[in-house]
């Protein structure tokens, strides 16, 4: 090595994310204030009990769903769901036809005002990989099986347009309220990696 | 672009393996790491685009190795530097301090 007046990065990231952090403190870039509110915004507030809202409401409320399906963003952001990586949505039905997937086979764009931070997986070389070449496969690795005569979309996100699925509404859940089935709906089912059960 | 983060359709990636019950950040850094992304990008230093870009032009054994916040601080360190929001030596006396 030539390099004495190169220092190499820490190999432990954390070190390196901190110089990074600090030295961006350091020159105003970025303020102290505004970093733990966005940590707090993101571990909190932002998460798929937002889009389990919006799936609730849809099944409730018919005219809520078509409108839903017509034109996402503007009808979503009426629950106050917005913002970043949620500019342009768009919502995909599951029926007894049709089961939606969603990837991002280039990185991990998704839907973050519903959904919040995306998972390990989802971001992973083997979903990406394989949810567009073999979906039912894939599915079979989340416990879904879907039958033969359903049809498989795969939804493969842009840098622009973010999908969340409507999942099929439960039999048995007639009764329930939107407080109620809004607890009933996953991450993974508005992703379309799950089914919603009724309990 | 066929690059290595095109990866719809590859084979031999293996078994999805999902993690139930997956905290949002799996270690403090993580979460330090996407707060200094959020703010930088917020402020308009850069576009989706371009950190896209910077991502996407990883070594492509480096982008495969690396977990998906590790990319984020390399295509971060990139940009700032390529932006001149930073200067290279600024960010190595930066390490130097930590070590």
């Amino acid at each position: 090595m030539s390099g004495h007046d190169h220092t190499e990065p820490p190999s432990d990231i954390a070190l390196r994310v901190k110089a990074l952090e600090s030295l961006l403190l350091e020159k105003g870039l970025v303020e102290a204030d505004t970093l733990d509110a966005i940590i707090d915004l993101y571990e909190h507030n932002i998460g798929p009990k937002n889009g389990a809202r919006v799936v609730a409401r849809a099944w409730s409320d018919p005219q809520y769903k078509a409108r839903l399906l017509e034109n996402a963003t503007p009808v979503i952001a009426e629950l106050g769901y917005s913002g970043a990586q949620g500019e342009d949505m768009v919502v995909v039905e599951n029926t007894t036809k049709v089961h939606n997937l969603l990837v991002c086979t280039l990185c991990s764009c998704y839907p973050w005002p519903v959904l919040g931070l995306p998972p390990v997986w989802y971001k992973a070389a083997p979903y990406r990989a394989r949810a567009v070449s073999e979906p039912r496969a894939v599915l079979a690795e989340f416990g879904v099986q879907i039958g033969e005569d359903v049809e498989v979309r795969v939804w493969d996100s842009t840098a622009e347009v973010r999908y969340m699925v409507l999942p099929e509404r439960p039999a048995g859940t007639e009764d329930l309220g939107e407080d109620e089935l809004s607890a009933l709906v996953t991450r993974d089912a508005m992703i379309g990696t799950a089914l919603v059960a009724a309990t | 672009m066929n690059g290595i983060h095109d990866m719809g359709g590859m084979h031999g990636m293996g078994p999805v393996n999902p993690e139930t019950g997956e905290p949002i950040f799996k270690a403090p850094w993580e979460r330090r790491m996407f707060a200094v992304l959020m703010a930088t990008f917020t402020s308009g230093v850069y576009n989706v685009h371009e950190f896209r870009r910077t991502m996407e032009r990883m070594a492509p054994a480096d982008y495969l190795n690396a977990s998906y916040f590790e990319k984020w601080l390399h295509t971060l360190e990139g940009l700032l530097v390529e932006k001149g929001e930073i200067e290279r030596t600024e960010l190595e006396a930066a390490w130097g301090a930590v070590k």
